[in-house]
């Protein structure tokens, strides 16, 4: 079979799994939100200062707020099945284009710091099998578990203090300066300055996974006969681990990336507000505090469907990097 | 007689706790089939691991000398050992189901050793590929080229591994338990395409084995191993109509198909007493736990290796009193 | 990054450790790494007594870990301040009881400096240590027993029961688990029963996963056919035959969520989610931050007890793992 059929096959299973777990979060999303004490007039309400009892109720019809739960549900899923989000009563804009401005940051930010994390922690685990059992594996794998203990925000402050208030090398905070019409190469440093510190906080994490895990894999890979195989042909140690070795390690790791974007987000939520990075964690935090549920619901649901991409796009590269995959 | 094409003289094979092969000696002419027999744990694979300078990290060689076609190979280095593999020594492996890289087409997996050693590549380099699939008789090789290891049944992965490894003419072939973890009846099959392309190559191999039948149809000289050592050396004929050592004429008496002149069959040696763990860390003759006629005196020393008669060595010195070999061939 | 998150991806991860030939993302993961553990002895013994048996010999090699050892160590230390708070600091870590800006080590009366508000660091981390460990192990222990009984009902009855459960977990380990603890701590007011129930809601799918999968390895094993030939009730198979052999992966994936469930809380906290009535670690940092340019060791000090605590967690969890599971240890 092709790997091309392979891949057909399973993208087709995964589509047709994934629309049951869709509609899942939707509803569960949608009723845990309907159990909040008040809603957005609300809070837009409460931003006005002062409101009768008759504009309230106006901004809810309005809204479609005073619909009973089972026609609000409706409503939604009838827009969602339209693509159309909802409209955000406090941004005064579509939840869809809002999410729209916000998502391409939040997206950036967590594709560098998932290469970051993957990179580093495939050299690092590396280091630790060729090393196995003896000082410099004992010493990055501490190293490793104390990567695996730092809280993202904390860390990110402390970057902050060292590389932006004592060495002031590093920006503290933005996605870019403010003003500046930098282009070519000096607005792409200027971006790359920005995105440094918050995606080294948010990779950090990961590092520590991906090291144990390639240094598991690669030690179970390099107990395999087909490396003996490939050593008595003759191929030199670096051949062999990169073409023998790191590809059949790379299938337990490419499970976990997929697994970690659903993580990673939450990891942006905190690390955005650390850097005032405008990404949809940021805008995730404003939305729980300003109430504003039709943004929460769509930032949820989008996410989620972030999450089962990433799962399909794991599935679809396991088809390509394990001929076993997609026969059944 | 000319040069052998490898001497192995005195090797010795440690570990931090154990010496699974000691001072270990035998030759292998051009064109030659050696087998090497013993049962599991007996030190054989590890031999032609040794050979092959394939040992895993712990084992040490402190002593003795591999000579192949003049060059002494524990003193080259890594580079010019890697030089060696796969070009003029191959080896294959017994177990074909797990010897070959699951992702990758056994295509891309014969082609890379000619990229290495011939710089043969792409068009060229495939078609080379497809002769040597076919070389090994593998039905439809145009399709087969493509297919990943999981797709190929036992038997025809281990043909691809003997296509990988004769796709360099090699001089020499370690086969290790070629056909242990296959079905009988392809069991030969695969012994005679061994056989057939060591002609046709004009390759010397070792075989190294724990199944006598095998011995008795494709090798021209049999050495017998027994907890590391060399027990016995012979030409295949007279190793099985007047075998001498004790543990050989154990062997045989556990393969009853031999006596009854059957065809080879998967003989294992369990009916010889105690195991070959058992020999571990006794003094003197390392059979002695399990040996039938064992004296007093076995216990003090470990035999040395006798020429008995031209190509025929045996490290026991009571196995060629006649009334011991007569209490043997009684079962006792 | 980090902090935060995980929870699902963390435990899974964590048990990726220990068999990296978990399949594809679609596949049912396996419990094979686990079951050498009670294999051979399994079938003969009843259940009950074989994880005390191999419990003994787990807790030997345990207690010879120094990492685990340092994990035990600082742990004790950390309970025991926790413990100590009220006594050490009876006045509230909220109230003010210096000047403000006391930089570590300017006033020993007060070692770890002050805050912009005038209250003693030290007081805050030590009763900062009793809101950590309580989330922590209330909410294990909430997601755990949870998620074991959804887990246990899964593995155990299979069927249509089974169907419904495995999509259920497969909903919540979709969603992002960060972003629904949020939600879910902004929507019912931040106090600290809400926190370790909300993480809790979050964590026990890991487990409900991770138990099912053994109880669809163990519920075939022959002990388990004799107990339900002996007619014994459905509880009573699944909490003492099943659920002790069960426990080993378990218990490393407690210690893990604790600390995950830390974390969390903290992250919580930092970002004005935590009780505001309670000082936490987290809620100190939150206070920090703006100071960060003038008095970052208001930052720094809470920090490292997170640090330290939640490696210490770890470490015992790497400890466990290498105890409880042999196959995995031997590599080390």
């Amino acid at each position: 079979m092709s790997t091309l059929t392979r891949i057909g096959r399973t993208f087709r299973r995964t589509a047709i799994q994934a629309v049951p777990t869709v509609l899942g979060i939707v509803i569960l999303n949608f009723f845990l939100l309907q159990l909040a004490p008040g809603d957005a007039a609300d809070v837009m309400a409460g931003e006005a200062g002062s409101a009768t009892v008759e504009t309230m109720a106006a901004l809810r019809q309005r809204f479609g707020l005073d619909n009973p739960l089972l026609v609000q549900l409706f409503n939604y899923l009838y827009n969602l099945a339209h693509f159309s989000l909802g409209f955000s009563p406090r941004y005064g804009m579509p939840v869809a284009d809002l999410i729209g401005q916000r998502l391409p940051g939040t997206l950036l930010l967590m594709a560098v710091a998932l290469t970051i994390a993957i990179a580093l922690g495939l050299v690092l685990g590396s280091l630790m099998a060729v090393f196995s059992g003896r000082l410099p594996d004992r010493l990055l794998s501490v190293v490793s578990l104390l990567f695996y203990s730092i809280p993202g925000f904390w860390i990110g402050l402390m970057l902050i203090v060292l590389f932006s208030v004592k060495l002031g090398w590093l920006p503290s905070g933005g996605s870019g300066t403010i003003g500046s019409n930098l282009t070519g190469l000096a607005g792409l440093w200027d971006k790359v300055r920005y995105m440094i510190l918050p995606a080294l906080s948010l990779a950090l994490f990961y590092v520590a996974i991906y090291a144990r895990l390639t240094r598991a894999a690669m030690l179970e890979v390099q107990s395999q006969d087909y490396v003996r195989t490939a050593a008595a042909k003759g191929l030199s140690p670096t051949v062999i681990t990169i073409r023998h070795v790191l590809r059949n390690a790379l299938i337990p790791i490419t499970t976990m990336a997929g697994m970690h974007v659903g993580g990673m987000l939450g990891g942006a939520v905190v690390v955005e507000t650390v850097y005032s990075w405008p990404g949809l964690g940021r805008l995730a935090f404003e939305a729980v505090m300003g109430r504003d549920f039709t943004v929460l619901l769509g930032i949820l649901l989008l996410s989620s469907l972030l999450v089962i991409v990433a799962n399909a796009t794991v599935d679809l590269l396991h088809a390509w990097l394990d001929p076993r995959i997609g026969v059944r | 007689m000319a040069t052998p094409l490898l001497r192995v003289d005195n090797l010795t094979v440690r570990f931090p706790t154990t010496e699974p092969v000691s001072r270990l000696s035998f030759e292998v002419g051009e064109g030659e089939t050696l087998a090497i027999v013993g049962e599991s744990g007996s030190g054989k694979s590890l031999t032609a691991l040794a050979l092959m300078q394939l040992l895993p990290r712990s084992a040490k060689i402190p002593n003795g000398r591999i000579e192949f076609a003049g060059r002494d190979l524990l003193g080259l280095d890594q580079k010019a050992m890697r030089n060696l593999r796969g070009r003029e020594i191959a080896m294959i492996f017994q177990e074909p189901m797990t010897s070959l890289n699951p992702v990758l087409t056994i295509g891309r997996q014969i082609t890379e050793v000619l990229t290495l050693h011939e710089g043969i590549r792409g068009k060229a380099a495939r078609a080379r590929a497809m002769e040597l699939l076919s070389l090994v008789r593998i039905p439809d090789p145009q399709r087969r080229i493509d297919d990943y290891p999981h797709q190929l049944s036992g038997g025809m992965r281990q043909r691809v591994m003997i296509a990988i490894a004769v796709a360099c003419r090699p001089r020499l072939l370690f086969a290790d338990e070629p056909t242990t973890a296959l079905d009988v009846t392809i069991q030969a099959q695969v012994l005679d395409l061994l056989d057939t392309l060591r002609r046709e190559l004009s390759m010397a191999v070792v075989l190294i084995t724990h199944d006598l039948g095998v011995v008795a149809q494709w090798a021209d000289k049999v050495v017998v191993m027994y907890a590391g050592r060399k027990v016995e050396q012979a030409l295949p004929g007279a190793l099985f109509r007047t075998p001498l050592h004790p543990y050989t004429r154990g062997l045989l008496a556990a393969s009853p198909r031999l006596k009854t002149n059957l065809h080879y069959r998967d003989a294992r040696l369990t009916e010889i007493p105690g195991s070959i763990v058992s020999a571990a860390g006794e003094r003197g003759c390392p059979f002695r736990p399990r040996c039938a006629v064992a004296r007093d005196s076995c216990a003090h020393f470990v035999p040395d290796l006798v020429e008995v008669s031209e190509d025929r060595l045996v490290a026991c010195p009571y196995s060629f009193i006649p009334e011991v070999a007569h209490g043997v061939a009684l079962g006792l | 990054m980090a902090s935060t998150e995980f929870a699902a991806g963390d435990a899974r991860s964590r048990r990726l450790y220990a068999d990296t030939r978990e399949p594809a993302v679609s596949a049912e993961p396996e419990a094979k790494s686990w079951s050498n553990l009670h294999a051979p002895d399994a079938r003969s013994a009843s259940a009950a007594s074989v994880p005390i048996a191999a419990g003994g010999r787990a807790l030997k090699v345990f207690l010879r870990n120094p990492n685990a050892m340092f994990g035990v160590v600082f742990l004790s230390l950390v309970v025991l301040a926790a413990l100590l708070a009220p006594v050490l600091y009876p006045a509230d870590p909220l109230s003010m009881v210096a000047r403000p800006f006391l930089w570590p080590g300017q006033n020993p009366a007060f070692p770890l400096g002050t805050d912009s508000m005038g209250r003693d660091v030290l007081s805050g981390i030590l009763h900062g240590a009793r809101i950590s460990l309580f989330v922590g192990l209330m909410a294990t222990a909430l997601g755990l027993s949870f998620g074991i009984l959804v887990g246990a009902t899964a593995g155990y009855f299979g069927g249509w029961i089974d169907d419904l459960l495995v999509r259920l977990v497969e909903i919540f380990q979709t969603i992002p688990s960060f972003v629904l603890l949020v939600v879910m701590v902004a929507i019912a007011q931040p106090t600290a029963p809400v926190v370790t129930v909300a993480i809790a809601v979050i964590t026990w799918p890991t487990v409900a996963r991770l138990t099912r999968a053994e109880f669809r390895a163990i519920r075939e094993k022959d002990f388990v056919m004799a107990a339900r030939s002996l007619g014994y009730g459905h509880a009573r198979i699944i909490f003492r035959e099943i659920l002790p052999n069960a426990l080993p992966p378990l218990i490393v994936t407690s210690s893990v969520m604790v600390a995950t469930a830390i974390l969390m809380e903290s992250a919580l906290s930092f970002m004005g989610l935590g009780d505001p009535n309670v000082v936490s670690w987290g809620s100190m940092i939150g206070a920090g931050r703006e100071l960060i340019r003038t008095a970052w060791y208001l930052t720094a000090l809470p920090g490292l007890a997170i640090v330290f605590t939640v490696l210490a967690l770890n470490l015992i969890g790497d400890g466990l793992n290498d105890a409880l599971n042999p196959r995995f240890s031997q590599e080390r």
